[in-house]
């Protein structure tokens, strides 16, 4: 009797990852559902800027010509999407692709359902004023502190929502801030009908996700043992999870694409970004990543088995990002003979000027690539007759006029300064804004209760 | 699997400790695979045996006081994790990124090659692994 599998596959390791690997995944073979991750830890402040200037904006806009190329292949074959591309505006999002489906004549097979309740910044000063000091988990510091430079805050929220969608009959799930585990988590408790309190299962699901949520990372690309036996990285397989019901799995890819799945390419995912190996913590559960069994089971195929898990906290993390100031990067290339030392003596001249000028930075970081900018001090010295070694120097500050400065100060040196000096066309460097991020954690009885499903009317 | 073999390598000197059979420093590069990532101003190591038989070395040698020493003036503190499950070690360089993330003004503000600048450590290994992995003058 073959054991009933659920195909979970990865659209997209990140915002602005290769725009045909969602499309490849949905006609280069069979898959259940396709999960897009669309949101990095400041991205959230980037659309409330857009939503401040705009009511109907404030989500990722590309996941909607991208639904104009999918959906009919996903109305087709019953396949189903589950994406955090609505941002902060989750609404406005299911909305755009509702008018991309209605004008494909798809509107009554697709239904999209929205998830809101993540977005605590309309009643941040309320949750102060109630004694939750959302403290910076890394440092302890109060966001008081930093209240008047918050641009957003959102919970992380887990499947649940997902799950209540899928299970209302929507094709198409978006959200706002959701864990990347949680987008392939939902597909996975909906389809086999897990208990939400069996936390090997939820760890189980909660690794599938971490796999597959920087989607080639998995399958080849990246991959440093072998590198030069990867073949056909020009088409690259995004990885898909075949799920079973006893919580194992096997990762694998399409036939015909590129890339590899091995042992080494899933274990080079599993340690990416990752801390305490032991408490994979996520809002659903926490994962014990050194219990997962890795076998190479066929050609391009893993399974992955054994994995346990413990009861999720109380709490759920929340991403909030703030204006912290400005910085510039700029650079020149200069070339042999004594590449270095020329830089070197740029650098100097450079730092000299600014000094001089009285401006004042909260730091100013120099690197010569080709010689120390991947490895710092490890390298040891260059060759001596390296061909060319590119300055880079960058500089941050509080306020925006001493980054104004800096970057009038790189094209002087090119006629002001050490000779053989190229690689300056691209012109003046930019200033920018910098947007931190703020992790902390909140009660999740704060949150949970103001989380909303709706499916749209078709 | 397919392992990369580097073309020129010279056999490692011997060190020989005073009781015990012989060792040979080897750079980690030619005994494990890695990759990096960050978490805010903290990257991530994680190192793989090449094989599992080199597994047993890298607990033994690549200690959290070798990895604080490597990356000495890099990282401010060094955690370290065992994965025996995969072979693997885990390694948190914390305060490595200026800042991490979008604050960061490194050409490498994800730490995203901090795999590699760990590989160029070198550990004490049994000179039967080292004549595996590296060709003899």
């Amino acid at each position: 009797m073959t054991q009933r599998t659920v195909r979970v596959a990865a659209g997209q390791g990140f915002w602005g990852d290769w725009l045909e690997a969602p499309v490849r995944q949905v006609q280069g073979g069979p898959i259940d559902y396709l999960m897009l991750d669309y949101l990095a830890e400041v991205t959230m402040s980037i659309m409330q800027k857009q939503k401040s200037r705009d009511p109907k904006l404030g989500y990722a806009r590309d996941f909607v010509p991208l639904m104009e190329r999918i959906l009919p292949d996903v109305a087709a074959k019953g396949i189903r999407v589950t994406s955090n591309a609505g941002g902060v505006n989750p609404r406005a999002c299911a909305e755009a692709v509702r008018e991309v489906a209605r004008n494909l004549g798809l509107s009554r097979k697709v239904r999209i359902a929205l998830v809101t309740g993540d977005d605590i910044l309309p009643r941040l000063d309320q949750l102060l004023a109630g004694g939750h000091e959302l403290q910076d988990m890394d440092t302890g510091r109060p966001l008081s502190t930093i209240r008047a430079q918050v641009l957003s805050a959102n919970a992380y929220l887990g499947m649940a929502p997902i799950v209540e969608a899928l299970r209302g009959g929507a094709h198409v799930v978006i959200t706002g801030r959701v864990t990347d585990t949680g987008l392939t988590l939902g597909p996975l408790f909906h389809e086999f009908g897990w208990d939400r309190n069996d936390w090997d299962k939820v760890a189980a699901g909660t690794v599938a996700g971490h796999i597959i949520e920087c989607g080639a990372q998995a399958s080849g690309g990246n991959l440093l043992k072998g590198w030069r036996q990867v073949k056909g990285l020009a088409n690259p397989g995004f990885p898909v999870v075949e799920a079973r019901a006893d919580g194992s799995f096997v990762v694998t890819k399409h036939p015909g694409t590129g890339g590899v799945v091995s042992v080494a390419s899933v274990s080079e995912q599993l340690v990416y970004e990752m801390g305490d190996p032991h408490s994979y913590i996520t809002p659903d559960g926490i994962a014990d990543f050194t219990s997962i069994r890795l076998t190479q089971a066929g050609r391009d195929r893993v399974r992955v088995s054994g994995i346990k898990g413990r009861e999720r906290t109380d709490k759920l993390k929340v991403s909030i990002a703030y204006f912290y100031g400005y910085k510039a990067v700029g650079t020149l290339v200069y070339s042999w003979p004594e590449a270095y030392d020329k830089a070197r003596a740029a650098d100097r001249i450079l730092r000299q000027r600014l000094a001089d000028l009285g401006l004042e930075y909260e730091q100013i970081l120099t690197e010569f690539v080709g010689v120390d900018a991947t490895h710092g001090p490890l390298s040891g010295p260059p060759a001596p007759d390296i061909p060319e070694v590119q300055l880079r120097i960058g500089v941050r500050a509080r306020d925006k006029a001493p980054v104004e400065r800096f970057t009038r100060e790189i094209a002087p040196l090119v006629l002001t300064g050490p000779p053989s000096v190229t690689g300056f066309a691209g012109g003046r460097p930019e200033v920018q804004e910098v947007v931190a991020y703020w992790p902390a954690l909140i009660d999740r009885t704060e949150i949970e209760p103001g989380v909303r499903v709706e499916i749209l009317d078709p | 699997m397919a392992t990369s073999k580097p073309s020129k390598r010279r056999a490692p000197p011997a060190v020989r400790r005073s009781a015990g059979p012989p060792v040979r420093l080897v750079q980690l590069r030619y005994l494990a695979h890695a990759r990096s990532g960050d978490k805010g101003d903290t990257a991530n190591v994680g190192l793989i045996a090449l094989e599992p038989e080199f597994y047993p070395v890298l607990v033994k040698q690549v200690t959290r006081q070798r990895v604080a020493r490597h990356f000495r003036g890099m990282a401010k503190a060094v955690e370290r994790f065992e994965l025996p499950n995969l072979n693997a070690l885990n390694f948190l360089l914390h305060g490595a990124l200026d800042g991490g993330g979008t604050i960061s003004l490194k050409t490498d503000a994800q730490g995203k090659v901090y795999s590699t600048a760990l590989l160029r450590m070198e550990i004490p290994v049994p000179a039967d692994i080292a004549r595996r992995v590296v060709k003899p003058r």
